[in-house]
């Protein structure tokens, strides 16, 4: 129970950090924490194979592709940096608050659910690596398969996008 | 204990909305893409907290398939960023206008 507001709260700060970096390579870095932090939650909430997924997509995959990119693509000197937006940024920031505001406000006002999480469906013999399994390779085969060749296609379509002559 | 299903939702909301400043505010585009990424990740914890309260693991294969989206995406994204660097020298969206957007 602490344990989620413990991650929740390094995961929103960290989230922030990212956002707020200058420098690219802290603000992948501290990405890293919050989707360890997010993985972490997963865990809480009794969804250990997403956990597994996401550190090893997230943490394994996608930031060494971000730090590649960042070390690709030369970071803007200092002295030519034109003047910050700040009334624009201030702007959409207000814009997220007021979002957050809304939409926070429509689901505090509604009641809890009252119907209990039915967590033994989800930890039915086996635990929940084997629940997921047989679900992926049962009921959901087909949209795994086309989900796989997605992944092609993204592959080369990068390949193709990145090569030096398009 | 249980978590109170209204502090995960408000929790995905606020990772959201962090995302969605993040997108609109910064310039480099490397970093649009992680507030993307942060929002993709909003929406995985969505699904997994309506999973749990319904006892239904299909919000779980959900995610799952999220994050494959969210790993072509993201080689397709930084794909196009390095092209984008080779052919205008830069990568600060504000000076990326050659569609007149």
């Amino acid at each position: 129970m602490l344990m989620f507001y413990v991650l929740a709260g390094v995961c929103l700060g960290s989230a922030m950090m990212v956002i707020t970096r200058r420098n690219p390579v802290h603000a992948a870095l501290f990405l890293v924490l919050a989707f360890f932090c997010v993985a972490g939650i997963y865990v809480i909430l009794s969804a250990e194979f997403l956990a597994a997924v996401q550190i090893l997509v997230y943490a394994g995959g996608i930031l060494v592709l971000f730090l590649f990119v960042i070390m690709l693509v030369p970071l803007e000197p200092e002295g030519s940096r034109p003047p910050v937006r700040t009334a624009r940024n201030i702007a959409f920031s207000m814009l997220g608050v007021l979002l957050l505001a809304g939409v926070l406000f429509t689901f505090f006002r509604e009641a809890e659910p009252s119907g209990q999480p039915g967590t033994a469906a989800l930890l039915a013999h086996g635990g929940n690596i084997e629940a997921v399994g047989m679900e992926l390779y049962r009921r959901y085969l087909l949209p795994f398969e086309i989900a796989s060749i997605l992944l092609l296609v993204a592959m080369i379509g990068a390949v193709v996008l990145a090569r030096r002559q398009v | 204990m249980v978590i109170p299903h209204t502090h995960l939702l408000a929790f995905s909301l606020v990772l959201f909305v962090i995302g969605i400043v993040g997108v609109l505010t910064r310039r480099n585009a490397i970093i649009v893409l992680m507030g993307i990424e942060l929002m993709l990740n909003a929406a995985n914890i969505n699904f997994v907290a309506f999973s749990r309260m319904h006892g239904d693991l299909a919000g779980q294969i959900f995610a799952i398939f999220n994050i494959v989206i969210a790993a072509g995406e993201v080689a397709v994204g930084l794909a196009i960023l390095i092209a984008l660097y080779r052919n205008k020298d830069t990568i600060n969206v504000d000076e990326i206008n050659i569609m007149k957007g």
